[in-house]
């Protein structure tokens, strides 16, 4: 039986200089690099397939076996692309990491690139967060001069450069096609698959793209072994994950445990809900994942357990929301968050988001008219699954989902302002004005 | 003229002022640009970093800046612009020398962050969007910024102000016209938005080591595992 929390990756986060070379060799960091570079980069690949990690940045793909299609033929040379983009809303994860641990990816790409036989990784950072880009060029630079980075790594005859690589302020470049395209430089839009990236990706040249978690899990498992990892988490859902709990909480913060904890006991830990009231609704995995209730405190958060009850592991991003908060207010602000960075290619996103936007404003006023709620998803309807890309099917979702819980509350909105049934006071942290914000 | 105005729907997304042909763009930027061309595998991957550059000298995405990106790269000034007006946090008009933003996005705007703007709002006499008459600040309604544990959230120049009330806003405002040192909570002192620009383009400014290493949140799981002896299993024992 392993216990609750289970710190790996955020062992160290607390440690002085946490982020510098010296602090991450003192614990052990780099041999795992070590032992890798002794294997055969299809041993590399098995041990991280054994182990059963699954992408942690929403999808959950089977990390090993998206190193494992990249073409052995393919005459163009084959890239790494850290997806570092994290802007979905409530995931707060990979930001942390790399602010006091830079150099647990680092380990994690020189791994994933000797792997998959890739002379030249990037990490894509979002731009907004400037001390974790300064971190992480820091780290790479020390790296280099340590002799983990650049030509013959530790004697091997293996030679990897690292690019950090800022973005400029845009959620769509998280979806990593749109990422591709906005690391060669041009508007980050969603490409058509197929082809996949794993053929045709950056440069169109064989690429893998992964989440910032997924690639700092790797050094761990080469360090420890693939039954070590499978021996945390479930059956389908192995291994330790970072939970990141926000929102009307005691104590918000971040939670590594075993892949199947569930929210219950999240709170129960963290000293649950704020005190004198009740959970309301939640996100498993960030705004795009379907919410949750009361009903699904007990549900193992793993990526079959969500699934089950009709949601998404996603990102881990747990955002509580209790009985103060009005679902329709919330609803509308995530819609906007959808519509300010639908990135325009696709009719149904682009115009859709934007009616839902206009539709969600009358029923936070009290505006909407009888039968809105039904106008409500035929919208949805219009725009989920008939776009590229997944920004699309994550604003429905949100809308969907808080229909079908609460859908008695959307029709209040027929008549009774959001702000009337729920004084927007009550649920922020200081004193506001009840309206504030709203859309009157 | 059928004396309809078009209105877009993304009133936010207007173009790159070209009337004001002022540049700072010298011989060393075009070199230094250059050099962030020479970075990538191909040239054009850096366009991003070369328009943070632009905009660390000019303060904004200037027509100079954009003819410079396309002679360097090779590729026209429609191209660069197509870029640059994609992209929010590139600038078409001046900014402050503090870029103030504030997280409105649901989970902030819940939790206060409306309030924190109306605030801020207030208190620098602008709205979202618009810079203060002496160049001290332009403020802006900003989306989700990874820092959910810590809402609400603002942000002076992309580094984290966590755990925001009103108070705390007002104070930080007033010490940054003061030109008083502050820090970020999770980050190095602040500088200025061009400053923060330069590195978000690739040129380090040494502060990597400022500040502390996780924030309070951050190591919750953490100390909560160490009290209850709680760990990750050993690899013998996995065996």
């Amino acid at each position: 039986m392993t216990d609750t929390l289970t710190p790996v990756l955020s062992a160290q986060w607390g440690a002085e200089k946490s982020w510098t070379l010296d602090a991450y060799t003192a614990t052990g960091g780099y041999e795992a690099l070590g032992t890798a570079l002794k294997l055969t980069p299809a041993e590399v690949t098995d041990m991280v397939k054994d182990s059963g990690l699954r992408g942690r940045g929403g999808a959950g793909f089977p990390t090993g076996m998206k190193w494992s299609f990249v073409p052995k033929d393919n005459p163009n040379p084959t890239y790494l692309v850290v997806n570092a983009d994290e802007s979905e809303p409530g995931t707060c994860k990979d930001m942390p990491l790399m602010l006091a641990s830079p150099h647990t990816l680092l380990e994690g790409m020189i791994i994933a690139s000797y792997a998959i036989n890739c002379h030249t990784a990037f990490v894509y950072i979002r731009g907004e967060v400037l001390h974790v880009i300064r971190r992480m060029q820091q780290a790479v630079k020390d790296a280099y001069a340590a002799g983990h980075l650049g030509t013959n790594i530790k004697g091997s005859g293996y030679d990897l450069d690292i690019i950090v690589h800022a973005g400029a302020g845009a959620y769509i470049c998280g979806e990593e096609t749109a990422l591709l395209d906005s690391l060669e430089g041009r508007r980050g839009q969603p490409r058509l698959r197929p082809p996949f990236p794993a053929v045709a990706g950056l440069y169109a040249s064989p690429t893998v793209i992964n989440n910032v978690e997924s690639i700092a899990s790797v050094p761990s498992i080469v360090r420890n072994g693939s039954s070590w990892f499978g021996s945390m988490g479930t059956e389908k859902s192995k291994g330790m994950t970072i939970y990141s709990l926000s929102g009307h909480v005691n104590r918000p913060g971040q939670f590594e445990a075993p892949l199947g904890i569930t929210l219950r006991q999240l709170l129960d830990l963290s000293g649950g809900v704020r005190a004198g009231h009740q959970l309301k609704f939640w996100t498993p995995g960030g705004s795009s994942t379907p919410i949750l209730t009361g009903d699904h405190l007990d549900v193992p958060l793993d990526y079959e357990g969500m699934a089950g009850v009709g949601s998404m592991l996603g990102t881990k991003a747990l955002q509580v929301f209790d009985e103060t908060t009005s679902v329709v207010r919330t609803t509308l602000r995530w819609i906007e968050f959808y519509k300010h960075e639908s990135c325009g290619k696709c009719t149904p996103c682009r115009e859709g988001n934007w009616w839902l936007v206009q539709l969600l404003k009358k029923f936070e006023a009290g505006q909407a008219l009888d039968g809105d709620v039904d106008k409500l998803l035929d919208i949805c309807d219009d725009i989920g699954g008939k776009s590229f890309c997944a920004l699309a099917d994550g604003a429905v979702a949100c809308v969907t989902s808080a229909v079908r819980h609460f859908r008695t509350e959307f029709e209040a909105g027929y008549k009774t302002p959001a702000w009337e049934l729920f004084p927007y006071g009550a649920s922020a942290l200081f004193p506001v004005s009840e309206k504030a914000g709203a859309h009157a | 003229m059928s004396g309809h105005e078009f209105r877009s729907h993304f009133p936010e997304s207007g173009e790159v002022d070209m009337t004001d042909t002022t540049t700072s763009i010298d011989e060393a930027t075009m070199a230094e640009l250059r050099e962030l061309a020479g970075r990538y595998p191909q040239a054009r991957s850096a366009l991003l970093p070369m328009l943070h550059l632009v905009q660390s000298v000019d303060g904004r995405i200037s027509p100079a800046g954009i003819e410079a990106c396309a002679d360097v790269l090779g590729i026209s000034t429609a191209q660069v612009s197509g870029v640059a007006t994609f992209y929010t946090m590139y600038r078409r008009r001046p900014g402050g020398k503090h870029h103030v933003g504030v997280c409105t996005t649901a989970l902030c705007a819940v939790m206060g962050g409306d309030t924190l703007l109306e605030k801020v709002s207030a208190k620098l006499g602008i709205e979202p969007d618009e810079t203060t008459a002496d160049g001290t600040f332009s403020l802006e309604r900003i989306e989700c910024n990874a820092a959910c544990d810590f809402a609400p959230v603002m942000m002076v120049n992309w580094e984290f102000m966590d755990n925001m009330t009103p108070a705390k806003a007002e104070r930080l405002i007033d010490d940054l016209a003061a030109g008083k040192e502050v820090a970020s909570t999770r980050g190095a002192t602040i500088t200025s938005w061009r400053e923060a620009e330069r590195v978000l383009a690739g040129f380090p400014d040494g502060r990597a080591d400022e500040g502390p290493s996780a924030g309070e949140a951050s190591l919750l799981g953490k100390s909560i595992a160490d009290a209850n002896g709680w760990a990750a299993p050993k690899p013998e024992d996995a065996k």
